[in-house]
């Protein structure tokens, strides 16, 4: 069912009024572990998804239409930057609310997550990180609120899982830097307003650069018919001869590990999130079990659909231990690369399965946009490959064990 | 503007109500406690109402220890500091008498809370706390305007709406759309942390109820589908069967 209109310049996207009843699972009293503050995020970000995105987010992605209005919905709410201090407009909180929110926001939907976690992990995290003072006040209070839109530029046409191989690069050229080069497979690019962008300098050493739009030979073209991420944005970022402050430079750091931090925390955000669209499904197939009739009784009555349903709980709960240990690990510092590659390579994994699985018990109604289940299946296909794909997380944890590094 | 909001500890709306094995208690264990949807209602135009006029908004709660986090979320939500009055109350009476000990003490020009909780459902407490601090008391307000000392109060009523004026202080009972319930956002959350909550010991300390037994109400019966045209069976199952006429 659908009412009124919100229009926009070129699309007019509708707003569903169907109450979302979802209803997230605890099989192991896992709130007992959370603070009253944690349960409280949790709530408010689900009660923001169930108003702000849940209505219109089946619409926007048939019609593949980032609603960009949600930008500065979500610096109301708080979403962005939720571990940077608040002094800079963040939310100063731990890494377990940040998941919590993670998964709050992908439960409605991964694209929207991607856009969160893009502004919270891969831009304001390095501008926090590794950016001068200067930097820091002048970026993230913005960013915080929703005024402007950040992304992060590391993957290139040629350099995916191998970005140590990059190409873009930057001369000094005493009063700038002049930048050249591309990024592709870029969350957000078409309609940011600030990009982190990581390039070579001419000693091939890797740096980090705030590149803001409006610079001339700057463009971000949009990246069109994807299958997945409908709702969130997707481009290139181009530099020709782009002119860069030198201000602009990030001081704190400099090499591979710096954007690898930045993923660090992403894929954390991540390895929650993926729970979300796991429960999401899980709780839609729950429901539509026991109220399909087959054989004058609910399907949830036969053993292979129970058989699925305790798969999926099964899953879920696991994946939900892996997190809060590690977001507790994070917050000690003692967290480690191999642990979140493991998280985040099982969680959209489980995820993946569990909305295939949840497909299936919603039989032909699956493949519909009445229920979101092939919605989340087409968005975790882009999350199981990006952050760093399925295989290269595996072989992160197989170079951890052995000692020996096997994409090298 | 002084606003007092008394919210309600309930629990959420989608609970599967169960009590002790006597009978004599509601079952809490696993439940979900939120703000009485109506409060919220309440809340947000307190919010509201500070947030255009300036002035302060306190959330109270009658309740034990366990009441805490709802007024917190209270508190996230905007409100500047919370009274929780230290007793688990049995009937309306007693909460009004603790809300109106308090009102006496504070001299609040805006008293406001749902028109009613949604455990009990009794829709009583305004009236009682208007009575015992004989100040007005309307419910239940759909819209709330302040100027200077005169509010102006919109209510349903049989078959249509009333408009009244009404000097403050001024006790309501609202309810939707009297505003926008308020999402907490998380620089609030981070506020609620280190705003003020205040414990203060009941005055009131006999009740005049006691529980006997809760029950829950029969379940639904299957509908019983009739022919349009049968009438004679219509009135026959309900005459006989539904024992309605």
């Amino acid at each position: 069912m659908t009412t009124a209109t919100m229009p926009t310049t070129d699309v007019t996207i509708e707003r569903r009024t169907a109450i979302d009843s979802f209803e997230s699972p605890d099989f192991l009293l896992l709130d007992d572990l959370l603070t009253e503050e944690q349960k409280l995020i949790r709530y408010s970000v689900r009660e923001f998804v169930k108003k702000e995105i849940s209505p219109i987010i089946e619409d926007c992605c048939q019609k593949a239409y980032f609603p960009y209005d949600i930008v500065r919905k979500f610096g109301e709410v708080g979403a962005f930057g939720p571990t940077i201090p608040t002094e800079y407009g963040g939310g100063g909180l731990d890494y377990n609310s940040y998941g919590l929110i993670m998964q709050e926001i992908e439960r409605g939907d991964s694209g929207m997550r991607s856009t969160v976690s893009v502004q919270s992990s891969l831009v304001m995290y390095p501008i926090y990180k590794f950016g001068s003072e200067l930097q820091r006040q002048k970026y993230l209070p913005k960013l915080a609120s929703g005024e402007w839109l950040g992304c992060f530029g590391l993957t290139e046409p040629d350099h995916g899982s191998n970005p140590s191989g990059m190409t873009t690069n930057f001369k000094d050229m005493g009063d700038y830097y002049l930048l050249n080069g591309a990024k592709m497979w870029i969350s957000n690019s078409p309609k940011a307003d600030v990009a982190v962008v990581w390039a070579k300098s001419e000693e091939g050493r890797i740096h980090g650069l705030i590149v803001e739009r409006g610079m001339e030979g700057f463009s971000t073209p949009e990246t069109h018919n994807k299958w997945s991420l409908r709702a969130s944005c997707t481009g290139e970022l181009v530099f020709d001869n782009v002119k860069v402050p030198k201000e602009n430079l990030l001081p704190g750091k400099s090499g591979l590990g710096a954007p690898m931090m930045c993923l660090d925390s992403a894929r954390f955000g991540i390895a929650w999130g993926a729970i979300g669209a796991a429960m999401d499904c899980y709780d839609s197939a729950r429901r539509y079990a026991m109220e399909r009739i087959q054989f004058d009784k609910p399907i949830a009555s036969f053993q292979l659909i129970q058989k699925k349903l305790a798969e999926m709980l099964t899953e879920i709960t696991k994946a939900q231990l892996l997190v809060m240990r590690i977001g507790d690990l994070m917050d000690q510092g003692r967290a480690t690369t191999p642990m979140i590659s493991m998280a985040k390579r099982n969680n959209v994994q489980i995820a993946l399965e569990i909305a295939r699985e949840a497909r299936q018990i919603h039989g032909g109604m699956g493949i519909t946009g009445e229920y979101p289940i092939m919605r989340h299946m087409m968005n975790l296909e882009s999350v199981v490959t990006y952050e760093g794909t399925h295989d290269i997380h595996l072989l992160i944890l197989g170079a951890d064990i052995t000692g020996i590094p096997a994409f090298k | 503007m002084k606003i007092l909001v008394c919210i309600t500890h309930v629990p959420d709306t989608t609970t599967k109500i169960s009590f002790t094995p006597d009978g004599k208690e509601f079952n809490a264990a696993g439940v979900t406690f939120i703000i009485g949807p109506y409060d919220d209602f309440a809340l947000a135009r307190a919010i509201e109402l500070k947030e255009a006029q300036g002035g302060t908004v306190t959330a109270l709660n009658v309740g034990l220890v366990e009441t805490e986090p709802t007024l917190r979320k209270a508190l996230a939500i905007g409100a500047d500091d919370a009274i929780r009055i230290n007793v688990n109350p049995t009937d309306a009476w007693q909460v009004a008498q603790e809300i109106a000990a308090v009102c006496k003490a504070e001299q609040y020009d805006l008293i406001l809370m749902g028109r009613e909780s949604i455990d009990h459902n009794g829709g009583q407490v305004h009236g009682m706390v208007g009575e015992l601090l004989g100040i007005p008391s309307v419910a239940p307000v759909m819209r709330l305007d302040v100027v200077g000392g005169l509010a102006t109060v919109s209510k349903e009523i049989e078959g249509g709406k009333e408009v009244i004026e009404v000097n403050l202080p001024l006790v309501a009972g609202c309810q939707e759309p009297i505003a926008e319930w308020k999402i907490p956002n998380m620089r609030g959350i981070m506020g609620a942390r280190t705003k003020p909550l205040k414990v203060v010991e009941p005055n009131v300390t006999a009740t005049s109820t006691t529980v006997q037994q809760f029950s829950l109400p029969p379940a639904k019966g299957a509908c019983k589908m009739i022919a349009a045209d049968n009438v004679a069976e219509l009135v026959d199952l309900l005459r006989n069967e539904a024992k309605v006429l």
